[in-house]
């Protein structure tokens, strides 16, 4: 455990120190400051909307806004789950590391830990600063909070866990590539699923399922979007829900947040291995 | 018991068998040394005995344990020592002590940065280290968690000729505080320098092994001679020319007196006479080169 505790925290000081830390930071309050000033317009512009329209609107932007973030948590924790295990092992960072009394699995849980710590709390800094945006903005405030950012910062967790999985494997770029190429690519599989289920195809809608299972980015996201919006809209637009990428119709069932935790025990444990026969 | 045990290492990577029944120790408090051509396999032996290569067979007993723990009191450099550039050299050392498992007072830790001349760089980040730098930095991670084995690969690649000098009397230090270390390097002086014993390997297994004395234990006369006559080329046995000089083995000092007045006697002129040892590095080559020819 000590070991496990060292290394999460050399992980931390490693992302604090990084220049990935600064670029996160700069894409963040650049999002947050168009995200505000859209939000502006919105009860500027259309100021002719229902009370009920002007909260689709709200919470249709604040989904694509909070997706925005999500991804940028996705693109940072995958970029630096790459480097901190494949990085180290082709540069002979490790080697001085686990020639140590040191156990693999001990050191990749460390980093595991230390990522999500990193990943979680820009999730939550980030994501609080944009649900008080909102609420400045426009007085829109959701009916879960805690819960969608939760499952946000689940989706970071995910996404770095297939990172260092892949990091075991492949270089360093690679892993951060490919890890936010399956991101996008099961991203779009839940909007063409979404779209199968709208217009009655089951077939393509089995697409959207078949993925969220495969990799949980995307089903967790839709549970986020589901936190964020105002529970009352889906009965009264419920046409504009159908298909429809940034607004979620279902809430998340316990089986599927079960099915992530396992799925995210397995990856991990399938890197632990991966990375225990790997010669250095 | 002995600091390093190992037995029947080997390890093939993919067409390549890189090491082929490489047995060996290392006792303690001696400084044992690894000789051999590039890609005689020395790196990798060394990555087998410390659990960064997993061994294809073979056992390796460090400090009479195995596995994990045996590794508490061992300190290691790498061939490729790179170290997290955004640390400083000062956290850099206390990640180690940490990862020991050992209780290292500050001041010490700062001790062994002062030891291999990074006393005022302690709190300058490892990122603008220079390579010579880092090496010396690697060397302190090596000795910081107060080691019983050091384990050495080619621990001055980097370093310039006063670095070498400073490293050669940190091996004679720690052979004096009953440290054992384990030392690839090319640098055949130095490891002639400091060394008790060599094992030379070649094409990943042992070609040669035993102390200095007994590797190098065959000793030479030269001779500067005029007027050799066949009775005189007789009388001085298995010689070989080396431009002017004759060069003949002989099994110790004592014979030499008895040599040159049986010369003189068959009137012979002698201007010079020369004992001589052959170096490390003749017998190395003889070695790898031997092993060609097999």
């Amino acid at each position: 455990m000590r070991i496990v505790l060292t290394i999460a925290a050399l992980t931390l000081r490693e992302a604090a120190r990084r220049r990935v830390l600064r670029s996160l930071a700069v894409l963040t309050v650049l999002l947050l400051g168009l995200s505000a000033w859209g939000f502006s317009r919105i009860d500027a512009e259309f100021g002719g909307l229902t009370s009920g329209e002007s909260r689709l609107a709200a919470a249709l932007v604040l989904n694509l806004v909070m997706f925005g973030l999500s991804l940028i948590a996705a693109l940072g924790t995958a970029f630096l789950a790459g480097p901190t295990l494949s990085g180290e092992t082709e540069s002979g960072i490790a080697l001085a590391v686990l020639a140590r009394p040191v156990r693999r699995a001990a050191v990749l849980a460390g980093k595991w830990l230390g990522l999500v710590g990193f990943g979680a709390g820009f999730v939550a800094v980030a994501g609080s600063a944009q649900l008080v945006i909102v609420k400045v903005t426009t007085g829109y405030w959701p009916p879960d909070p805690v819960g969608g950012l939760a499952l946000l910062a689940g989706q970071a967790v995910v996404l770095l866990t297939l990172g260092l999985l892949l990091s075991t494997v492949i270089s360093p770029m690679a892993s951060g590539i490919v890890a936010v190429g399956l991101f996008g690519a099961t991203w779009i599989a839940g909007v063409v699923g979404g779209l199968g289920g709208a217009l009655g195809n089951k077939s393509v809608e089995r697409i959207g399922t078949v993925a969220q299972m495969l990799l949980p980015t995307d089903g967790l996201w839709r549970g986020a979007m589901r936190a964020f919006q105002d529970p009352s809209l889906i009965s009264q637009f419920s046409e504009a829900f159908k298909g429809h990428p940034f607004l979620s119709s279902a809430p998340l069932t316990g089986t599927y947040l079960a099915w992530a935790v396992v799925w995210v025990a397995l990856v991990l444990g399938l890197a632990a291995v991966s990375f225990q026969r790997r010669d250095l | 018991m002995t600091a390093v045990w190992a037995s029947g290492l080997r390890k093939r990577y993919k067409r390549r068998q890189a090491v082929d029944g490489v047995s060996f120790t290392v006792g303690r408090g001696e400084v044992l040394g690894l000789l051999g051509p590039n890609g005689a396999g020395k790196t990798t032996v060394i990555k087998m005995l410390l659990g960064l290569v997993q061994p294809d067979a073979g056992e390796v007993l460090l400090l009479g344990r195995r596995g994990t723990q045996a590794r508490e009191r061992v300190g290691y450099l790498p061939e490729l020592f790179r170290y997290q550039p955004w640390l400083t050299a000062a956290e850099v050392l206390r990640l180690h002590v940490r990862l020991a498992g050992a209780h290292i007072p500050d001041d010490e830790q700062r001790e062994t940065l002062g030891l291999v001349g990074l006393a005022d760089r302690a709190g300058d980040r490892v990122g603008g280290f220079s390579k010579g730098m880092q090496q010396r930095l690697g060397l302190a991670v090596a000795l910081v968690a107060r080691p019983e084995l050091v384990v050495l690969d080619e621990p001055t690649s980097a370093l310039d000729p006063i670095g070498r000098a400073d490293v050669r009397d940190l091996l004679l230090a720690l052979r004096d505080r009953q440290v054992a270390v384990l030392l690839n390097s090319h640098l055949i002086g130095e490891v002639e320098r400091v060394c008790d014993r060599v094992v030379i390997l070649d094409q990943g297994r042992i070609a040669a092994e035993g102390t200095l004395a007994e590797l190098l234990g065959q000793r030479e006369l030269r001779l500067r001679l005029d007027d050799v006559t066949a009775a005189a080329e007789d009388r001085l046995g298995g010689f070989t020319r080396d431009q002017d000089a004759y060069v003949v083995p002989i099994p110790d000092l004592d014979v030499v007196p008895e040599l040159v007045a049986d010369l003189v006697k068959l009137g012979v002129r002698v201007h010079a006479v020369e004992p001589g040892r052959i170096t490390l590095e003749e017998r190395l080559l003889e070695v790898i080169r031997g092993g060609e020819g097999r």
